[in-house]
């Protein structure tokens, strides 16, 4: 791909990204968010996290492959349970490395 | 928490953020590694994440460069994944409203995921007051500079890190630490259990549409739950001016 191909991809995505970002916010107050879009606006953070983080734990490859050894998977369980009593991203990330690597090398 | 000066509410969005860096900077790292290894100049990397500003994103339109596609199906992929920016600006427009430009625009662009979780609990916590804005521009700036540094790391490494220490694990783990603590309804549950069950099933749609479908299948599932539980249980992460 050509040098200006290249930069008229970043620029373009670049361009469309803010005005995303802007969209609402900037024309808030032209534009009335509609009463059912502000209520479902309460289930998008908890719906697309959930919906980036799943498929990166069970296809840790990126394609469709279950594979039942997957160590992630576990991990992953453990790891939610610390984030649902401490409360603490560092120590969520710390355990489920650290499980993942305990399985890993159980494994061998 | 109330505070006494932006200054306060500007350092206390930056200690909020802190701990969320463990889970960016791998990523970073692997994206600036990733373009080295397309052949990019370390300066082309570093426009490419200065412009876009979505580790996602990048790293899709990475990959599709790395085979050869037509550019528009690059520009189509990364935007598609950036459309939740919409959703999320939907969700900070009350609060955002009426700042002037030359300060809404800059905090416009360093609207991420991670500063989005963080000031939308601020925001609809309403508890800083007239120094809300504050606190979000700590908590964004240093993602801002967290992501570009990492980023920046990588590009100079330029060299892989080594596959069997499996860093990039740590993406979906640092979401989780994100999204768990956040379920507090059965709607929310729902939503996140959808979301999830969604994505996984939908991972072979081309161009990243699984996420879509899946962020917009949650969406439904929470809000059928709030109906039918009647009473107007909310989402906790969000709530209403």
């Amino acid at each position: 791909m050509s040098e200006w191909a290249l930069w008229g991809i970043f620029i373009a995505v670049g361009l469309g990204t803010f005005a995303m970002r802007l969209s609402f916010i900037g024309l808030h107050g032209k534009m009335r968010i509609p009463r059912l879009l502000q209520r479902a606006l309460a289930y998008v953070p908890a719906s697309v996290i959930t919906a980036l983080a799943l498929p990166a734990v069970i296809y840790p490859g990126g394609h469709g492959d279950f594979v039942w050894s997957n160590p992630q998977i576990p991990a992953a369980i453990v790891a939610g349970l610390v984030a649902k009593r401490t409360h603490s991203t560092l120590l969520t990330i710390a355990v489920g490395m650290g499980a993942l690597w305990g399985l890993m090398w159980f494994a061998g | 928490m109330r505070y006494q000066s932006g200054r306060q509410a500007f350092a206390q969005g930056v200690r909020a953020l802190l701990p969320l860096t463990p889970g960016v900077i791998p990523f970073g790292l692997l994206t600036g590694i990733v373009a080295i290894k397309l052949g990019m100049s370390p300066f082309t990397a570093m426009s490419m994440t200065l412009l876009f500003y979505s580790g996602s994103a990048q790293m899709a339109a990475l990959q599709l460069l790395g085979t050869g596609v037509l550019p528009m199906a690059v520009v189509v992929t990364a935007l598609v994944i950036n459309l939740r920016f919409v959703m999320y600006s939907a969700s900070l427009a009350p609060y955002m409203h009426g700042m002037q430009r030359r300060k809404l625009w800059p905090l416009t662009y360093m609207l991420s995921d991670q500063s989005y979780a963080l000031g939308s609990i601020e925001y609809s916590a309403g508890e800083l007051g007239r120094f809300a804005h504050h606190y979000y521009a700590g908590a964004a700036s240093v993602m801002w500079l967290c992501w570009q540094l990492s980023v920046l790391a990588g590009v100079c490494l330029g060299t892989e890190i080594p596959e069997s220490w499996s860093l990039s694990f740590t993406i979906p783990l640092s979401f989780l630490a994100l999204l768990v603590p956040g379920i507090r309804s059965s709607a929310t549950l729902g939503a996140a259990l959808a979301g999830g069950v969604i994505a996984i099933s939908a991972i072979t749609l081309p161009y990243n549409l699984g996420l879509i479908t899946a962020s917009i299948g949650g969406v439904a599932a929470g809000l059928a739950i709030e109906t039918w539980c009647k009473g107007p249980k909310r989402g906790d992460i969000e709530e209403d001016t």
